[in-house]
């Protein structure tokens, strides 16, 4: 099955248990850490792994760390991006109610790396029961001696604390995050500055992935050239993988980058095949934000290679014939599944979901989901697939933050593969799957 | 509303927990986390009278808390019903049928998405992602996920809770 750094006692159901964590080998890296390294050893280490952020965009975690101001005068903050709202993803899920203390060790060993005293877990909204569990963990962790002050003797000190978002995907992005910590609406913020200079009430702030904080105390304990050696070119380690939609055995998957996407599908270790037995049509790889690919491109790239489950694999071919990996939601569809029906619902979902902001966003998604919408419903005009590519050409690279891109690349990427489709809705003047 | 809007001791204390765990000067930090002790105490909406109070304590204006709150799907601004059913709407959800759920509530308790049954028991809203699509259909109830739900799941559930009167108002800190 390949090797586990996150999910390894993931099926124990005892493992949110502080003594059952720690039973399986949980907190010895902060204690290596403490006793015998330094900050900078820690983030040394981070960045030989090669680790790169698992909330979506793939940033080295090593970089981000050394762009921190760690120079300045004012508190340095810590926080951790658990808002997961990117359709198609539920991994971060999967490990805080799983798995909260290897969320907290890692936080403890991040914290300690970049010099923070407080750190935050931003928590999506309606993970109430979430809430819970990881309000009973970091108390744990607290009477155990692993948060508070002076941990285990080292003269480190860390607070963390849960906040509850509530119902808001835009909070995921990272300044909409901090904006919404602070008690705001959650507006994207102009970069620069970056949060790394400026972010959580205009201190310096890093902000991490559950996935990406929750891999730090394997490093730690293995070594950062250990990690890098699993995996495949740049993408190294192993990742989370979400899968849903038309298959047989939906769910969270860990897999070593570089694995294939065919025997993931199909594989009765892991998706199983169609749930109904119809062929496969399309997959979305990464989160509803990436380019949807039809079932051709997504098993092999464009020169016929296999595609594997990795960064650079599934960008194979740019946006012309390729993907991303983004989150790794990983949304598979069959035959039966109207392509523009689909492109409709996540059009409104990101119409719904757009702060409003910017004019390109708020406006375009909004036209993109009413054309969507008559094109499915039999009144759309034959120009209506030129404008829609239009409209998405004009949000993607023109707003504050990337979700007017996310709101296009589905629409481009749909009508790049699937033109006929739209064509036949407009001749026959409506759907004709049932 | 006659009933005085001013939290129990125990939330009070709740809520000075979770203000001190914001910088000195920063505790509009803990807007969120208060409004949904206060929409869980009061009703399951936030009523004017719910707003003022909030900023009252947290020391803020009341139009900080309103715009806040008129942001985030998580807030009623009018009133529901004791037990709001909030099934998924998105992409994954849809391909497994969430459609057919939410015809199926929508014709059981004879209201639209958005609306409240005459007795007060039920609202239906349709929600995005809740990241569960892996146990697509998917509805959250207060503080709980239902998740691979059939039409058989969902009546028997909706049995449950006529019976029991379950109030899906729950405080996100409380079990
Ligand atoms: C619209 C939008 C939604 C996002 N949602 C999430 C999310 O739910 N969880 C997450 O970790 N990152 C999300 N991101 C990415 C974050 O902005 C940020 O890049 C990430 O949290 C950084 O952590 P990482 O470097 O560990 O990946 C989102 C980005 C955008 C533009
Ligand atoms: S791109 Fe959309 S969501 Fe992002 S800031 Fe602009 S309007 Fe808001
Ligand atoms: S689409 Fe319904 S939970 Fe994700």
């Amino acid at each position: 099955m390949g090797i586990k750094i996150l999910t390894e006692h993931i099926d124990n159901p005892e493992l949110k248990k502080f003594e059952v964590y720690r039973k399986t080998g949980g907190y010895t890296a902060v204690e290596k850490a403490l006793k015998t390294m330094s900050p900078d050893g820690v983030m040394e280490e981070v960045k030989k792994s090669g680790l790169r952020g698992r909330g979506g965009a793939g940033f080295p975690t090593g970089m981000k760390w050394s762009f921190l101001d760690r120079k300045s005068e004012k508190p340095h903050y810590l926080v951790c991006n658990a808002d997961e709202g990117e359709p198609g993803t539920f991994k971060d899920r999967y490990l805080l109610e799983r798995n909260p203390h290897a969320l907290i060790e890692g936080i403890i060993l991040s914290g300690y790396a970049l010099g923070v005293e407080d750190a935050y877990i931003y928590l999506r909204g309606e993970f109430f029961y979430i809430l819970q569990i990881l309000e009973k963990a970091i108390a744990e962790a607290y009477e155990k001696g692993f948060l508070g002050k002076n941990i285990l003797g080292s003269g480190y000190s860390l607070n963390l604390y849960c906040h509850p978002g509530a119902g808001a995907y835009i909070c995921g992005e990272e300044t909409a995050l901090l904006e919404s910590l602070e008690g705001k609406r959650g507006n994207p913020r102009l970069k620069p500055p970056f949060p790394a200079v400026s972010g959580l009430y205009n201190c310096p702030t890093v902000i991490n992935n559950v996935e990406t904080l929750a891999t730090i105390p394997w490093i730690v304990n293995h070594g950062g050239d250990q990690y890098a050696q699993i995996g495949v070119g740049r993408s190294t380690g192993t990742k989370l993988i979400s899968a849903s939609g038309h298959i047989k055995n939906p769910g969270v998957y860990e897999l070593e980058m570089g694995f294939p996407v065919e025997e993931f599908i199909y594989s009765d270790q892991y998706c199983g095949g169609m749930k109904n037995g119809k062929p496969l049509k399309a997959v979305v790889a990464g989160g509803s934000s990436v380019p949807i690919l039809p079932a051709g491109l997504i098993l092999k790239t464009a020169n016929g290679e296999p595609r594997n489950i990795s960064y650079e694999s599934l960008a194979e071919g740019g946006f012309e014939t390729g993907t991303m990996l983004g989150s790794g939601g990983f949304i598979v569809m069959d035959e039966s599944t109207c392509i523009v029906r689909n492109l409709y619902n996540f059009t409104r979902f990101y119409r719904h979901e757009s702060c409003g902001q910017c004019s390109p966003c708020r406006e375009g998604t909004s036209w993109m989901e009413k054309i969507l919408y008559r094109i499915e419903n039999g009144e759309g005009r034959m120009h209506d697939i030129d404008l829609l590519v239009d409209i998405s050409n004009n949000i993607e690279g023109k707003t504050i933050c990337p979700l007017g891109d996310a709101a296009a690349w589905p629409v481009a990427s749909a009508i790049r593969h699937f033109r006929d489709e739209f064509v036949e809705h407009v001749n026959r003047k409506g759907c004709w799957f049932d | 509303m006659d009933n005085e809007i001013k939290f129990s001791a125990e939330s009070l204390e709740l809520v000075n927990r979770i203000i001190a765990r914001y910088p000195e000067g920063k505790q509009k930090s803990a807007l969120l986390p208060v409004l949904h002790i206060a929409q869980a105490e009061f009703g399951g909406w936030l009523s004017t009278e719910t707003m003022n109070y909030v900023a009252g304590l947290l020391k803020l204006e009341p139009i900080e808390v309103y715009e806040v709150a008129t942001f985030y799907n998580m807030f009623n601004l009018a009133p529901v019903g004791q037990c709001v059913i909030e099934v998924c709407q998105t992409g994954p959800c849809m391909l497994n049928g969430a459609g057919e759920i939410i015809q199926h509530i929508s014709k059981r308790l004879d209201i639209k998405p958005g609306e409240t049954t005459p007795d007060g028991k039920f609202t239906l809203k349709t929600v995005e992602c809740l990241a569960a699509c892996g146990s697509a259909p998917v509805m959250r109830v207060g503080n709980r996920y239902h998740e691979n739900l059939s039409t058989e799941k969902v009546d028997s559930l909706i049995e449950e809770w006529c019976k029991c009167g379950k109030s899906s108002h729950d405080n996100p800190y409380n079990e």
